[in-house]
């Protein structure tokens, strides 16, 4: 079971989400996060699911994805060199001593806090997904108040461009 | 000139050179019903039920080239439609159904008959649309057309909004159609040909594996050539009948679950296996660990690349339409191709292990269900198209007539669905006006779909019902005794009507048979006689005969259940 991170252009119409999650579900594929917005053409759509599976699976996978007649192209990310990016937005409660605690710890993971009160701070923070799970687990769990992650976006480095 | 959207529905039909529809009306496609009714060039075929609509088109396409098109109401007119576009989808059968939706303004407000239509049909179509501007709606249609018939075939849906239907535009229709994220793959590729070449001559013990993509890309002429020239034993699937003629010496019989014992043993003992347009199901290769022991070469060859490597593992995958690659492996073996000298060898114990005769059954004083097919193979002269229903009388009708032409062998393969013969004997002979159609069910099934008598009165659509009556959901009865201890639990149908007074009531002829010696008078009477009406032939048949050999879900292919006495 490998972690994969599968990157589809797919026609900007109506549904086009919802074949490729109806088809993660009908074949009993996993989901562990996707996401999906317009491209610099509006016409197309990138969508990015973060997935699992054997390597038949994986086979299978981007075989019926390119079988859905809305998509464009797909690639495994993961199949070579690629940087991936996870956002997360996080509120946390900051009062008294915790207050600069919380400042300190978003300091070390290059956090920003984007939003103040009295009581509470959000601090946003991107990273690659482990980066975000540490900065979860490095927090005392019971002043975490609200965590919002956005899946795994990826892109291929250098020359590997996904384009029509 | 501006048209209305119902006109410009009905032009693309024209333009498609559609000359029937199925269909049911209603609320939602009044105005394309308004728009078909002031043209004759597309015909009309009133159903009464919308499911027999989408089967009927569905049988269209199989016994012919042709898209067939159903046309329904929204709301319960389509989700009526819902088995009968998923028993399409199974079998990759080309199909558009254009089904009437609620106004785009009411749309989301749980209107009267108002469905998700798009949302119920999306995990059983090739692609669905709906439409949303009626300046789309001509190249949506063209579109539809195109993806149902291009490609691995199969059911497109276009929804249409009641709306849509009453703006004006003018009617432009594309000749052709280019679609970026739509482009399948047609010409196989060269490099895996000549290794495809290269291991079919290397082989020993050699099978050609074909099913229902043979029989979708025309390529049934193809295949005998091949086959002729390699002196390979061929084998098909359900779905590839015909597309290898049953009488010819080198065809070994059906596969799987109720396949014969030659063909059976030859799949799993073969050395090298070309699967053309077949997808090594579970009812063909029974359990896939079995199958993974013995070791062998597979050459696959599909237009859909997500079929190969699916179940079993393939050496050499080649993606294309199977008319043009078989027309390019022929073309490749003309120089020099030489079968190696073992495979007379593979052919004596291929004749050994058909000397077991597998199919051979016992004669009882009842009817019994294999001489029908027999029979009904004889008195047709093997021409006719033959519908069926799901279940017993299915595998009979598989295993006992003997298909020499591609596309006369009607049934529903991947879905298994109940009821469809008697509409798919309808959209056949919308297809094909003169000939002759047998429709092969059991007293369960018919009752599915048995209001179509009703529509076959009205249009005189002389259809042979063979009811092959055990009083049993056989197929079912048949696991039970089997498997649960001949616990029966709800197998048995009790209140059957009088079939004879039923086909009568709605105008049609009625037979009871009894005896083994009526059987064929009673068929030959049907087919001369009665040739233009359609007869009701109730075959009251032996209550326990059973379908073998049988591999039992789970099992080998090649533990096989052989009949009692072999």
């Amino acid at each position: 079971m490998q972690r994969h991170i599968i990157s589809i252009l797919i026609e900007n119409e109506s549904g086009a989400l919802s074949r490729v999650a109806g088809l993660f579900s009908a074949r009993g594929y996993n989901i562990e996060s996707l996401t999906v917005a317009p491209t610099e053409d509006p016409s197309l759509s990138r969508m990015t699911i973060l997935t699992s599976g054997s390597d038949e699976v994986l086979e299978q996978i981007t075989k019926q994805l390119n079988k859905l007649v809305d998509v464009v192209k797909v690639v495994d990310l993961s199949e070579a060199a690629h940087v991936e990016r996870e956002l997360m937005l996080i509120k946390v409660r900051a009062t008294g001593k915790d207050r600069e605690e919380m400042k300190r710890m978003a300091d070390i993971f290059r956090g920003r806090i984007i939003d103040v009160t009295e009581s509470t701070f959000v601090i946003e923070l991107t990273g690659a997904s482990a980066k975000l799970d540490s900065f979860i687990a490095a927090l005392d769990a019971g002043l975490i108040l609200e965590t919002v992650r956005t899946g795994v976006c990826g892109i291929g480095r250098g020359d590997r461009i996904l384009k029509v | 000139m501006m048209i209305s959207g119902a006109e410009i529905v009905i032009r693309c039909l024209q333009e498609e050179k559609v000359d029937c529809v199925f269909g049911y009306p209603g609320g939602s496609v009044l105005h394309i019903y308004d728009a078909l009714f002031k043209q004759d060039q597309v015909k009309h075929i009133l159903v009464r039920h919308e499911q027999a609509a989408v089967h009927a088109a569905d049988a269209y396409s199989r016994s012919s080239q042709r898209v067939g098109v159903a046309l329904v109401t929204s709301g319960p007119g389509v989700t009526n439609t819902v088995t009968g576009i998923a028993t399409a989808y199974m079998d990759s059968i080309p199909m558009v159904v254009l089904t009437g939706q609620v106004p785009s303004f009411y749309i989301g407000q749980d209107a009267f008959q108002e469905c998700d239509t798009v949302g119920i049909t999306r995990p059983c179509v090739k692609h669905n649309f709906l439409v949303k501007d009626v300046k789309d709606l001509a190249v949506t249609i063209k579109k539809a057309f195109h993806i149902a018939s291009t490609g691995r075939p199969g059911p497109v849906v276009v929804d249409i909004p009641k709306d849509i239907t009453a703006q004006m535009c003018e009617f432009d229709y594309p000749k052709t159609i280019q679609m970026r994220s739509y482009n399948p793959v047609v010409k196989g590729h060269l490099g895996q040909i000549k290794k495809a070449v290269q291991i079919l001559q290397e082989a020993k013990r050699p099978i050609i594996y074909t099913g229902g993509g043979v029989i979708l890309s025309d390529a049934a002429e193809q295949l005998t050539k091949l086959a002729h020239k390699l002196n390979f034993p061929v084998t098909n699937t359900l779905m590839g009948l015909g597309g290898y003629p049953a009488t010819d010496k080198q065809f070994i019989g059906m596969l799987g679950m109720h396949g014969t014992f030659e063909a059976n043993n030859a799949m799993h003992y073969a050395d090298v296996i070309l699967a053309i347009g077949a997808r090594f199901d579970d009812r063909v290769i029974g359990n896939p660990e079995h199958f993974a022991e013995e070791k062998r070469r597979v050459i696959h060859i599909d237009i859909d690349p997500s079929s190969i490597s699916k179940r079993v593992k393939v050496d050499v995958p080649i993606v294309g339409n199977v008319q043009d690659v078989l027309e390019e492996i022929v073309k490749l073996m003309d120089s020099g191709f030489k079968t190696d000298p073992d495979v007379a060898n593979w052919w004596k114990q291929i004749d050994a292990w058909r000397g077991r005769e597998s199919l051979r059954y016992k004669q009882s004083e009842h009817i019994m269900p294999q001489y029908v097919m027999e029979k009904l193979y004889e008195v047709t002269g093997g021409n006719a198209f033959v519908t069926s229903d799901v279940g017993q009388h299915q595998m009979f009708a598989a295993q006992y007539y003997k298909f020499d032409k591609p596309r006369r062998w009607i049934n529903s393969g991947g879905l298994g669905t109940m009821g469809v013969g008697l509409p798919y004997g309808m959209g056949v002979l919308m297809a094909n006006p003169d000939a002759q159609v047998a429709c092969v069910t059991g007293e369960g099934s018919i009752q599915m779909c048995i209001q179509e008598l009703s529509t076959c009165k009205q249009y005189g659509f002389p259809i042979k019902i063979i009811n092959l009556n055990n009083g049993m959901l056989g197929m079912v009865r048949q696991w039970q005794e089997m498997f649960y201890s001949k616990r029966y639990s709800q197998s048995y149908v009790t209140s059957l009507p009088d079939f004879v007074k039923l086909a009568e009531a709605y105008g049609h002829v009625g037979m009871k048979i009894e005896k083994p010696e009526d059987v064929e008078p009673a068929l030959r009477k049907a087919f001369t006689e009665h040739k233009d009406d359609l007869v009701f032939m109730d075959f009251i048949i032996d209550p326990v005969a059973n379908v073998f050999p049988m591999v039992a879900a789970g099992k080998g292919l090649t533990e096989m259940i052989l009949a009692e006495d072999l």
